[in-house]
């Protein structure tokens, strides 16, 4: 699914020039449940954005599903996150003007999908995180744990190839996050490819695969027994 | 533009900031309502202008001449210049080509009028049938002056609505006989009105070969009246007016043997010379009020420009998000930019209707001599509209193109 070769990044901010992924070399098959750890300034970060095409590597191959992923303008990198990439926030990142229903909705707008249609499928997977019956709240009439569930419903919903989640768990307690792990391992379960960025621990264990990231090099890629989310409940 | 989901998101997010875009729409409303207030305005002084000028026809030429007052050529001062049927007759023929309508004059400045026990005094003008036309006189009844009555010398005339009014209040005056001079009989066959009001609604007008003649003149005529052929504009017909004014008053000069600095003895006015100032005055007016007006709307659109930078500003996030979520960057640039237009129209709009709305109502209070009927015309109403709408595009392109530059990841850590 993911096939990344000898990725390298840095930042220049004036005349010295940070180097922060020095070679990555990392695949991901279809199916997979990764979790990227690493400390603050490991380069995790960037790496998950250069995943996730909000940034571009300097040097390296990446393909996503059998496309290479370069030479990216503005529009083809939307295209390519709509089609491809499910984004999942620290900060939930909903709109906050729109109820629950047009927030999950909203990558469907973008790919050109009826109303109609829109609002089924929304509806849908607001169901399969078990929010239907708040479709009509706003954002803010949410508590942290039914944000994130709403946020990863909108990942859902353009139905892509990856899910990409950033510290999904990042503001949450350690009983909404176990449940928002369980849901991630759910949906993992259906055959869909996550990879989560954290630095807890217990959330690693709850993967399939555990890849440490320290100063731009991956130092330890292991599978690991998946503890499942549903034992600490 | 006619995505209907579009509209949807728009109305979305107009509805969330119902204060700003109150705020916002009010600027470019006062901007409009102003614009259409001053146009209004500036029609109701070109009208009332042209209603002061259209007592008359506008592009007429008066000769008149009187009594020299340098001497010339070892003529004395003093000399009383007569024009005759043959100056008429010669001039016409000369400016055969430019002359729309034309009247050789002979007026008694003060005629008594008698009809059954009533009298007054009013001048009688002798002249030809154009003199309606030159006048601007509208008949009310009956019939103007015919080419037969001049013809015959015919002993009819054709009084203006004021005498009617004096003479015949309650009868028809058509057929009936007046007493003029105590000693001439005419009947009547017109009633004209005119737009000069009473002062020129109380003559009457008879044949001029019959005033000749009544008045023992001969071949005597004290004016000549013409209105000039119209050219493509107004300014190209004051120019020919001009000219042609200017070339009758160097024949007659030659003529008479006038002194060329002699400004009393022959007149040749053009009433298209005097009404020019005016005009171009208008023409002033507008073109101020029309630039203070476009002033105050670019004012409002920089106000609109200004709050969609904010609104930019503010929804940094929410169009990071939007762009992750795989927002294409035109997309981006429309909803902002539709949104402008949305704002600049709809506030533009309103401002329209109150503005076309106070001048309806308050029109008929603010008629005088230079204000007349002040309404704003359906073209002007729609170049309004159209400049609105551009407006609106212009002041939404920039903050529309910095939100379409706004990077995902930099959109995404702003908190």
């Amino acid at each position: 699914m993911i096939e990344i070769t000898d990725l390298h990044k840095s930042y220049k901010t004036g005349n010295t020039s940070l180097h922060v992924l020095k070679g990555i070399d990392f695949s991901v098959k279809e199916g997979e449940l990764v979790s990227i750890m690493g400390s603050s300034g490991s380069g995790k970060s960037t790496f998950l954005n250069i995943l996730g095409m909000l940034d571009e590597a300097d040097s390296g191959s990446y393909n996503l599903d059998n496309t290479p992923i370069k030479n990216l303008n503005e529009k083809i990198a939307a295209q390519y996150r709509n089609k491809f990439l499910g984004f999942i926030f620290q900060s939930f990142n909903l709109i906050s003007y729109k109820n629950a229903l047009d927030n999950v909705a909203l990558p469907l707008y973008y790919q050109k999908v009826s109303r109609k249609e829109r609002d089924e499928k929304a509806m849908h997977y607001l169901e399969k995180v078990g929010l239907a019956d708040w479709a009509d709240h706003l954002p803010n009439q949410l508590s942290g744990g039914q944000k994130q569930r709403v946020a990863i419903a909108r990942a859902l919903a353009s139905d892509p190839k990856v899910l990409l989640a950033d510290e999904p768990t990042g503001a949450l307690d350690t009983k909404t996050s176990c449940e928002v792990m369980e849901l991630i391992q759910g949906i993992n379960e259906e055959g869909r490819t996550i990879l989560v960025v954290t630095h807890e621990p217990d959330i690693a264990q709850m993967t399939k695969r555990i890849v440490n990231l320290k100063d731009g090099r991956i130092i330890d890629d292991t599978l690991v027994n998946q503890i499942k989310a549903s034992a600490y409940v | 533009m006619f995505n209907l989901e579009r509209w949807q998101e728009i109305f979305d997010t107009i509805s969330k900031n119902k204060l700003r875009t109150f705020l916002t729409s009010l600027s470019v409303a006062s901007g409009i309502f102003i614009l259409v207030i001053l146009l209004g305005v500036s029609s109701g002084i070109a009208n009332g202008v042209r209603e002061q000028f259209s007592n008359d026809a506008t592009n007429r030429i008066q000769i008149t001449t009187r009594t020299t007052t340098k001497e010339y050529k070892g003529l004395n001062p003093g000399r009383r210049l007569q024009m005759t049927n043959a100056d008429y007759e010669s001039l016409n023929n000369k400016y055969e080509d430019q002359i729309e309508y034309k009247t050789s004059l002979y007026s008694n400045w003060g005629g008594q009028v008698n009809y059954k026990d009533k009298q007054g005094r009013y001048r009688i003008e002798g002249v030809y049938a154009d003199q309606q036309f030159i006048e601007n006189a509208t008949l009310a009844y009956g019939r103007f002056i015919a080419e037969s009555d001049i013809a015959e010398s015919r002993k009819v005339a054709i009084i203006g609505y004021q005498m009617k009014e004096d003479l015949f209040p309650d009868t028809d005056p058509i057929g009936e006989i007046i007493l003029v001079n105590n000693n001439i009989n005419f009947t009547v066959v017109g009633v004209y009105t005119d737009p000069g009001g009473t002062r020129e609604e109380s003559r009457l007008f008879i044949p001029v070969t019959t005033a000749q003649k009544v008045f023992n003149q001969g071949q005597n005529i004290n004016r000549i009246a013409y209105t000039v052929n119209m050219g493509k504009d107004f300014d190209e017909t004051a120019i020919l007016g001009a000219q042609m004014a200017a070339s009758i008053e160097q024949d007659l000069r030659t003529r008479f043997v006038v002194a060329p600095d002699d400004r009393v003895a022959i007149r040749v006015s053009d009433s298209l010379e005097q009404a020019k100032p005016y005009f171009d005055l208008i023409d002033t007016i507008k073109a101020v009020f029309w630039f203070i007006g476009l002033g105050t709307i670019i004012a409002g659109v920089v106000g609109v420009g200004n709050i969609m930078l904010i609104v930019v500003k503010e929804r940094t996030k929410e169009i990071g998000i939007r762009k992750a979520l795989g927002a294409l960057p035109s997309e981006i640039i429309m909803m902002i930019i539709q949104e402008s237009i949305f704002i600049t129209s709809t506030a533009g709009l309103i401002g329209l209707f109150l503005g076309v709305g106070l001048l309806e109502i308050a029109a008929p209070y603010i008629q005088n001599d230079f204000i007349n009927n002040p309404t704003v015309d359906f073209t002007t109403s729609i170049t309004t509209v159209i400049i609105l709408v551009i407006a609106g595009a212009i002041a939404g392109f920039i903050p529309a193109r910095r939100a379409a530059n706004i990077k995902p990841i930099e959109a995404l850590r702003d908190e």
